[in-house]
Parts: C-alpha cells; sequence; structure tokens
C-alpha cells in the first residue's frame, strides 16, 4: 500500500478491485430471489470485467481494450432490453418476479 | 493526487455495489447502482479513457438505469421481504459460495503475473491525437466486422423486446394465470 502516497496507482490495485465488483455480482445473483435485483447484479459482473479491460488497456499501451468496453457496453443494452421484457411478461403470466415462485416446471 | 482519487472512487464503487445486494427496496438497489457506474466512470477517467467514461455515464446510468427504474415502477413491487423457500438456506450457500470465489481471487492475485508485450499507443500519444478520435479510428479499420455485428445484436434485441411485449391472445402463446 505504499503507493497511497505516490503518484500513480499500481495496476494490480485496479484489478484487485474489478475482482472485488465481480465477486458483489456473483454474491447477489446467488443471495437475492429478486429477478430484477438479479439483473443489476449481472450489470455489476459485467463493469468490473468492462473495468479490467480498460485497466489492461491503459497499461499495455493500447485501445483495443477500449474498443472491446464499447462492445460489451452494446451488448449489455441489448440484453437488458430483452431481459426486461422477458420479466414484465413472468410478472404478466405469474403475477410475481421472484424466481423462487416460478416453479412451473417442478415436478 | 491520483491515488486519492483511485481510493476514493473504489470506496463509493465497492460500498454502492454492496448496498445493491443489501438493499431490500429495488428502487434503492437501482439508485445505488447508478452511483456505482458513476465512480466507475470517474475511474475510467484516472485510466485515460475519457471517452468510455462518457459513455458509461450516458449509456448505463442513463439509459439502462432508466428501463431499470422504469420495470421497477410498472410492476410497482414493494420490499422484498425475502421469505420464499429455503431462505437461510439459499443466503448461507450464495455467501459460502462467495467466499470460496473470494478464496480463489486471493489466490490468483496473490501470485505472481506479468504483462503480456507492449503496445505502440502510450496515454501521451492518445491524447495528442484525442481518445474519441483514437477508439474511432480502431473501431472502424481494425474493428469494423464486429462493429456491424453489433449493430444487428442491437436490431435483434429491438426486434425482441417489441416481441416479446405484444400482447398474446388468447388462442396462441402462454395462458393466461388464473
Amino acid at each position: 500500500m505504499s503507493w497511497v502516497l505516490g503518484d500513480s496507482v499500481p495496476m494490480t490495485a485496479y484489478i484487485t478491485l474489478s475482482a472485488v465488483l465481480f465477486l458483489l455480482g456473483v454474491v447477489g445473483v446467488l443471495v437475492r430471489r429478486n429477478a430484477i435485483i438479479i439483473f443489476m447484479s449481472i450489470e455489476l459482473m459485467l463493469n468490473a470485467a468492462n473495468l479490467a479491460l480498460v485497466t489492461f488497456a491503459s497499461f499495455l499501451n493500447q485501445t483495443a481494450g477500449q474498443v472491446f468496453v464499447f462492445f460489451v457496453m452494446a451488448v449489455a443494452a441489448a440484453e437488458v432490453a430483452v431481459g426486461l421484457a422477458i420479466i414484465v411478461n413472468v410478472f404478466r403470466a405469474r403475477q410475481t418476479v421472484y424466481v423462487d415462485e416460478v416453479n412451473l416446471l417442478k415436478g | 493526487m491520483t491515488p486519492i482519487f483511485f481510493l476514493l472512487f473504489a470506496a463509493v464503487a465497492v460500498f454502492s455495489a454492496l448496498m445493491v445486494v443489501l438493499q431490500r427496496n429495488p428502487v434503492a438497489s437501482a439508485l445505488y447502482l447508478v452511483l456505482s457506474f458513476c465512480s466507475l466512470a470517474g475511474l475510467y477517467v484516472l485510466l485515460h479513457a475519457p471517452f468510455l467514461a462518457a459513455v458509461q455515464v450516458i449509456v448505463y446510468a442513463g439509459a439502462i438505469m432508466v428501463l431499470f427504474l422504469f420495470v421497477i415502477m410498472l410492476l410497482n413491487l414493494r420490499k422484498d421481504v425475502e421469505a420464499g423457500v429455503h431462505r437461510t438456506a439459499r443466503q448461507l450457500f450464495g455467501w459460502l459460495l462467495g467466499l470460496v470465489l473470494a478464496a480463489q481471487l486471493y489466490l490468483l492475485l496473490r501470485a505472481p503475473w506479468g504483462l503480456g508485450p507492449q503496445g505502440q499507443e502510450p496515454a501521451e500519444a492518445v491524447q495528442a491525437v484525442g481518445n474519441t478520435q483514437a477508439i474511432g479510428l480502431r473501431l472502424y479499420t481494425d474493428y469494423l466486422l464486429p462493429f456491424e455485428v453489433t449493430s444487428i445484436v442491437l436490431l435483434v434485441a429491438i426486434v425482441g423486446a417489441v416481441v416479446l411485449s405484444l400482447r398474446q391472445g388468447k388462442h396462441e402463446g402462454i395462458e393466461e394465470a388464473p
């Protein structure tokens, strides 16, 4: 942690932050049962991956990593549009967004 | 100065991500997610990616989160009572798996690891032509095909969202709940 007093942040700090954010996203998906919160946690994981991509792009002197982040954002936007439409449809059919109450296929 | 801003943005990002998971009220969760996205945009600025920071705020914090809030308010969700089946077992299992993943990430980050070959675009050179122009040049030359495929993905998403939100007739599709 000696870099705190310096004037630059090491790459490991950014990657660790990215790992922590990804971890919180995973826990959110596993712990919560509200489908919309699960969706937000997936967005959190995508953002953690984006942070890792931008970090590597910056520390490797390349812009290609930033272009990939651009693609990830486009795919995330598409995913949210379709996913939220599915959640709304599930709510219309079952009157709930809690994933453990959507158990039509359970024997 | 950079480490201070890094610590500030990192603390806000981690705290708000934690609150997204812990908040019972979905609207509060969504607003904490906006805060998390904004602090990530600050980190992008620290990493010499101002264009992505702007896109992060406009696309994520603007467009995507508005969609989330719209759906939350459309469905009129109350506070999550977190009852449900096997509540304690599910939560215990979730946090336990998260702990396992944390241990794995710790071992991964503790081990020595190196970077690949350096690229040809240091931050100063990119800043000289402008970050947006440098990304645009890459996007429309080396990554033109992925860019076009992305537009098809977005088109499919638009068509899919419209088809999903069409009201289905009584004689076709999913049976309405009683």
